[in-house]
């Protein structure tokens, strides 16, 4: 499964980063707390948190993360956009809650 | 034999929109240098720790980055106001961070432990009013 396919299957938004749709996604992992996704979450994983400052992406980036995902229609800061292009991260958004969202993840790439 | 890499950061304490550079940079030359990929993400959740710990609580630091055949050795050192019972700083879920710096989601509280959990040496020396020396080592063999 790629960022790309997981945009068209649960309609996100792409705000930017769009370079690196083609990365492959292994997984997901939920937070709002920075050294907590630091210290847990994984290479190629789907990061779904309510954060919009850039210091999301220098962690999506240090942790090559496969892309983040902004939930409750929250908007990325200008600068944490442009990183997300510069790093080919791609920084995605739903309406959605992040309860929502990761039911929906999960049921789509547990196959 | 002999050091292969010495580089130098410096960062200011509340810039959090560099925060994570000194990190990246060293992430890159641990790269170029054919390190163990798991060698690396450790090194890489440790040392962005210790620079986020200088950018959230203290004034202003420098972080030191030496590779040799043996070992990674990263030492982060601040002026800053110090840890006062470096013990229960190193506590799972102790933070003095403010509510500005929680709101982004720093100041669980899981910085230090992220460190000792991910580095096989740590070593943290502070003195209060002065500053604090963090130092990371990372055996390569
Ligand atoms: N360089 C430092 N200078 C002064 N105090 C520090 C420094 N590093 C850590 N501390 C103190 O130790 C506490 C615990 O640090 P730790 O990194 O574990 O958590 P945190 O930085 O508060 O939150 P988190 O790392 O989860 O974002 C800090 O809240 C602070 O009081
Ligand atoms: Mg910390």
């Amino acid at each position: 499964m790629t960022a790309a396919e997981i945009v068209n299957k649960l309609d996100l938004q792409v705000f930017s980063g769009e370079n690196g749709l083609n990365r492959k996604v292994s997984g997901g992992y939920v937070s709002d707390l920075l050294s907590d996704v630091m210290g847990n979450a994984d290479e190629g994983q789907v990061w779904i948190t309510l954060q919009t400052h850039k210091n999301v992406m220098a962690i999506a980036s240090l942790k090559e993360l496969a892309a983040v995902i902004l939930v409750n229609g929250n908007k990325p800061d200008e600068d944490t956009a442009r990183q997300s292009n510069e790093e080919e991260i791609p920084l995605l958004g739903t309406s959605m809650s992040a309860f929502e969202i990761t039911g929906k993840l999960y049921e789509l790439i547990k196959k | 034999m002999g050091e292969k890499i010495a580089d130098q950061y410096s960062v200011t304490g509340g810039d959090f929109s560099r925060a994570g550079y000194a990190s990246s940079q060293i992430k890159k030359s641990l790269k170029k240098l054919g390190v163990d990929m798991a060698i690396i993400k450790r090194t890489v959740v440790a040392t962005y720790e210790g620079e986020v710990n200088i950018v959230a609580h203290a004034w202003s630091g420098k972080i030191v980055f030496a590779v040799d055949d043996e070992k990674i050795r990263i030492v982060l050192e601040d002026e800053g106001p110090g840890i006062e019972d470096i013990e229960q700083a190193m506590e799972e879920g102790f933070s003095t961070a403010t509510s500005e710096i929680r709101e982004m989601g720093f100041g669980a509280g899981m910085g230090l432990p992220n460190m000792k959990k991910n580095a096989d040496h740590l070593h943290v020396e502070s003195e209060v009013g002065k500053g604090t020396r963090v130092e990371i080592t990372m055996h390569l063999n």
